[in-house]
């Protein structure tokens, strides 16, 4: 199978052949990141922008570690210190990186729907990494490449997501990503946070956080956006965090090998109890190298996919 | 001048004329309806139109456009606002207070109306504003605007969330006899919404407008003219529950009624997948079981006319994130082939489409037009409701190319637009 | 049209040529690595490596590479070939290394797959196996270790057929 997009906007628009492929590349550019020289020249001669409105060193960083791998020739775009404080739009911020040579753009936006306006207007490639509530298809796929790093299948997995969905990007995205490729999911949460209509995504929605849990392979706990308080959505952090808290003895609900996730940063004491959260650090590390060799699939598939011949 | 109109389909709900005929104007009005034209046509100063296979109707009243002038003539002005109007078969447009001075007294409105003698090649009709400045706080000067020439009040695309200003601007406006025309939403419950809430506003990761937020509004609009019997009007009727809430008012003798748009009864919010801006509007487009609702209420009598609420916008301002885009749709030039739908699937008849685009709107704001008896000032369209067309947003006459239909495969085609006796638009 | 240039008996001859030259050179197996071209040169590879161990006794480690990432045709081509595993799971280093390939045309291939390998390690030595030389070099690489040497047409294609994964071994000329 070839990869025919030019751009990865969402998961959403994926079918799960194209899911299972970019995982495949993924464990192959994973060796490539064993190795003592941790390069190829794959994407020699290419020019990857970063252009990320959001302030997110770590999915910046994790793109820009991948792109030198595939030895891309890389610019970081923060455009808070220039442009968009003289009021540029993004569309003309966008077209003047496109005239310094970029050809693949790795946008991040508060807004949903922002690559798309890129993809709509641009030559480049793109890649969505968190778009406002909308994807953030890089952490959804690296998510998938470690649940079958560990499980070797997804198909048949009960996953658990855990928090704010309504405001979450990562849940979004690994909804569709897991229910493609066979998962069964549960989304549990306060009602003020579930969006409307949620279960017409194939999902399963609950309130009861203990009843969710029971028999999950898997739980994601989305992360609390601490300006979330004083929304109206929920009445405090404490009265979240005992509802939708995870605690060791919560955690015993689901199965003896149960895969704890978490996007990162945690914080610790509200969606996870410290003890927990020590627990689960493993698996997070594991994500992040993940993180990795899941973007760098993503770079070289867009760039040398058939959307660019 | 004269014009003869020859062999045309004559519709004319006012006078529930529905024939084959002629029609001759003069001095502007319309002088009489002449079995035999052969005499006629060999007068020296006659145009004849031959109208066969078409449809001779009194020209559309567009009762919900924005012109955008005085203020944002980059989006739109008096002078384009009336070329796209001419364009689409409207003869007469009434235009929302919410310009840059906002039309809230007498001086705004003696502009727009100013403006549009000298530039507007169709009748522009003002509504002023409910409250200064639109904010929902004071009364504007209401009898003086209605001196001036405003037709209605209105604080479009700004609610007034304060009943108590609301219940006292529709006691005062029955000493002028003009209806208050409601934008109805309750702006906390859509907080920073841009799409109608449901699962496409779930899947795309937007802030979604639930349909509570028009009802309560419609409700509580309901129940403040059931106290002040005063007209109300609803603008843009958006969802299932609204036209229900409509439809029992009437049936209770409530002095209310109601419009939709052509993009809400024919888009549902799916047109937003792709996150395109040029569907963006508030209010939003809805879910098929609203549309279902709409064209059930146009067809029962629940909505008495069929508006635009044209909202020109410039490219500049739509090429962005969803997010930061202004609402609106560019209306007028794709009304009719988009209403025309409406017949060809049999939820209206001809002359039921033509009387909610005609004498309906002028009934309700009260003014002597949308009609072709004898005497009357001429303002006819003719045009072919059965010519296939390609919308093509860049051979727009407004400013405005923000529109969803781009592209689309309909029929209905404008041939002749008259104004007063004078052909304004032709093709 | 086809032409078939080497058959069943002309490949296992080769073969067992190959790896009495590979040891003879390299003075045994004590100090080489053999590492198989993705696809075909893996086969080859370790149809080597069997023999090598046949005659002295020692099994060299066989390792396999995919130089999808090290290409040098980076969007001329409308579709790339999917990346697969490379898996080297030795040291390289001062190691003679045996890079093992099905047929040599314009050099590329080598070119790409001396560059992943210089990405592992520093060997002592790299040296190239192909079963078919097929000419139409386009870069100053030559076979150590040649099966045979076929004029070809640019036109036309080489075929090599092998058990593991086409059922025979066989090699065949294909008019284009």
């Amino acid at each position: 199978m070839v990869f025919q997009r030019k751009h990865i906007l969402g998961l959403e628009d994926l079918t799960a052949e194209e899911i299972s492929l970019i995982l495949d590349t993924a464990e192959s550019m994973k060796e490539v990141s064993l190795r003592d020289v941790k390069k190829v020249p794959a994407l020699k001669g290419v020019t990857v922008v970063n252009l990320f409105f959001e302030p997110s060193t770590r999915t910046r960083s994790s793109f820009e570690i991948a792109e030198k791998r595939l030895s891309a020739d890389v610019l970081n775009f923060t455009p808070t210190q220039s442009s968009v404080v003289k009021g540029e739009t993004l569309l003309d911020t966008a077209r003047n990186l496109e005239a310094m040579g970029a050809t693949v753009i790795v946008i991040r936006h508060s807004m949903s729907g922002a690559p798309w306006l890129l993809a709509r207007e641009l030559d480049s490639s793109i890649i969505n990494a968190g778009d406002g509530s909308h994807e953030h298809p890089s952490q959804a796929l690296l998510d998938l490449f470690t649940v079958r790093e560990v499980k070797r299948e997804i198909q048949g997995l009960k996953v658990v997501i855990v928090g704010d969905i309504l405001h979450s990007r990562v849940a979004r995205s690994n909804i569709w990503g897991f229910i493609k490729l066979g998962a069964e999911v549960r989304l549990v949460g306060p009602p003020t946070m579930m969006p409307q209509d949620v279960e017409k995504m194939d999902v399963k929605v609950y309130y009861n956080l203990e009843e969710t849990l029971k028999g999950a392979d898997v739980v994601i706990m989305l992360r609390i956006q601490m300006e979330r308080q004083g929304s109206g959505l929920f009445p405090s952090l404490r009265e979240y965090s005992r509802f939708y808290g995870l605690t060791r003895e919560r955690l015993k609900l689901a199965k003896e090998d149960v895969m704890l996730m978490h996007p990162g940063p945690i914080n610790r004491g509200v969606e996870l109890s410290s003890e927990v959260a020590d627990d689960v650090h493993s698996v997070i590390l594991d994500q992040v190298s993940n993180g990795i060799s899941v973007r760098m699939a993503m770079l070289y598939l867009v760039a040398s996919g058939g959307g660019n011949a | 001048m004269k014009i003869l109109i020859k062999e045309g389909h004559i519709i004319d709900p006012s006078e529930k004329l529905n024939k084959v005929g002629n029609i001759l104007i003069e001095d502007g009005k319309v002088k009489s309806y002449p079995s035999d034209t052969k005499k006629l046509e060999k007068g020296p100063t006659i145009e004849v139109i031959d109208a066969q296979g078409m449809v001779v109707a009194p020209g559309f009243i567009d009762m919900h456009v924005h012109l955008r002038e005085p203020g944002f003539e980059h989006k739109e002005t008096i002078r384009t606002g009336c070329e796209a109007a001419a364009a689409g078969g409207f003869t007469s447009v009434v235009c929302m207070p919410n310009t840059n001075p906002v039309n809230d007294n007498a001086s705004v409105t003696e502009y727009i109306l100013l403006k549009a003698r000298t530039e507007g090649i169709v009748n522009v009709f003002p509504i002023g504003a409910i409250t200064k400045g639109e904010k929902g706080e004071i009364l504007a000067e209401i009898g003086e605007m209605w001196e001036a020439g405003c037709v209605g009040i209105s604080d479009d695309g700004c609610p007034v969330m304060n009943s108590r200003v609301m219940r006292h601007a529709m006691e005062y406006v029955k000493a002028f006899g003009i209806p208050v025309i409601s934008h109805a939403e309750d702006i906390d419950l859509s907080g920073h919404g841009v799409m109608n809430e449901g699962f496409t506003s779930t899947v795309l990761g937007l802030r979604g407008i639930p349909n509570a937020s028009e009802e309560v509004m419609v409700a509580r609009d309901i129940t403040l003219v059931e106290l002040t019997a005063a007209h109300l009007h609803i603008a843009h009727v958006s969802t299932a529950g609204a036209v229900r809430l409509i439809r029992d008012a009437k049936k209770r003798g409530v002095r209310v009624t109601g419009e939709a748009t052509p993009h809400h009864f024919t888009l549902t919010d799916r047109a937003i997948l792709n996150y395109d801006t040029n569907a963006k509007v508030n209010p939003p487009i809805r879910s098929q079981k609203d549309v279902d609702a709409i064209r059930e209420g146009l067809k029962d009598g629940t909505i008495d006319v069929i508006a635009t609420d044209h909202a020109p916008h410039s490219e500049d301002e739509k090429k962005v994130e969803f997010d930061l885009a202004p609402f609106g749709i560019s209306g007028l030039e794709t009304a009719l082939p988009l209403s025309l739908n409406l017949v060809k699937e049999g939820i209206l008849t001809l002359p039921e489409l033509i009387r909610k685009l005609t004498f309906n709107p002028a009934q309700i704001v009260r003014i002597n037009r949308g009609t072709l008896r004898v005497g009357a000032t001429a303002d006819v369209v003719i045009f072919n409701p059965d010519k296939s067309i390609t919308v093509d947003r860049n051979k727009f006459r407004s400013k405005g190319k923000n529109t969803p239909f781009h592209g689309w495969q309909l029929s209905g085609c404008v041939r002749y637009t008259i104004v007063g006796g004078k052909v304004v638009f032709s093709s | 049209m086809s032409k078939i240039i080497m058959d069943s008996q002309t490949v296992d001859r080769a073969i067992s040529r190959i790896s009495n030259q590979i040891l003879e050179r390299n003075k045994g197996a004590a100090e080489i690595v053999v590492i198989g071209i993705r696809t075909r040169g893996i086969h080859i590879a370790e149809r080597i490596v069997d023999r090598i161990e046949k005659l002295e006794g020692i099994r060299p480690p066989l390792g396999t590479l995919d130089i999808t990432l090290y290409r040098d045709d980076f969007r001329r081509k409308s579709e790339w070939p999917s990346v697969q595993k490379t898996h080297i799971p030795f040291s390289v280093e001062d190691k003679n290394v045996i890079l093992v390939d099905d047929v040599i045309y314009t050099g590329r291939t080598t070119r790409a797959a001396i560059e992943a390998i210089m990405d592992y390690g520093r060997p002592a030595s790299i040296q190239l196996v192909a079963l078919v030389d097929r000419g139409h070099r386009e870069l100053p690489i030559q076979a150590d270790y040649l099966g045979i040497k076929v004029m070809t047409q640019k036109t036309e294609e080489v075929k090599v057929l092998l058990k593991e994964t086409d059922g025979r071994d066989e090699v065949v000329v294909v008019e284009g």
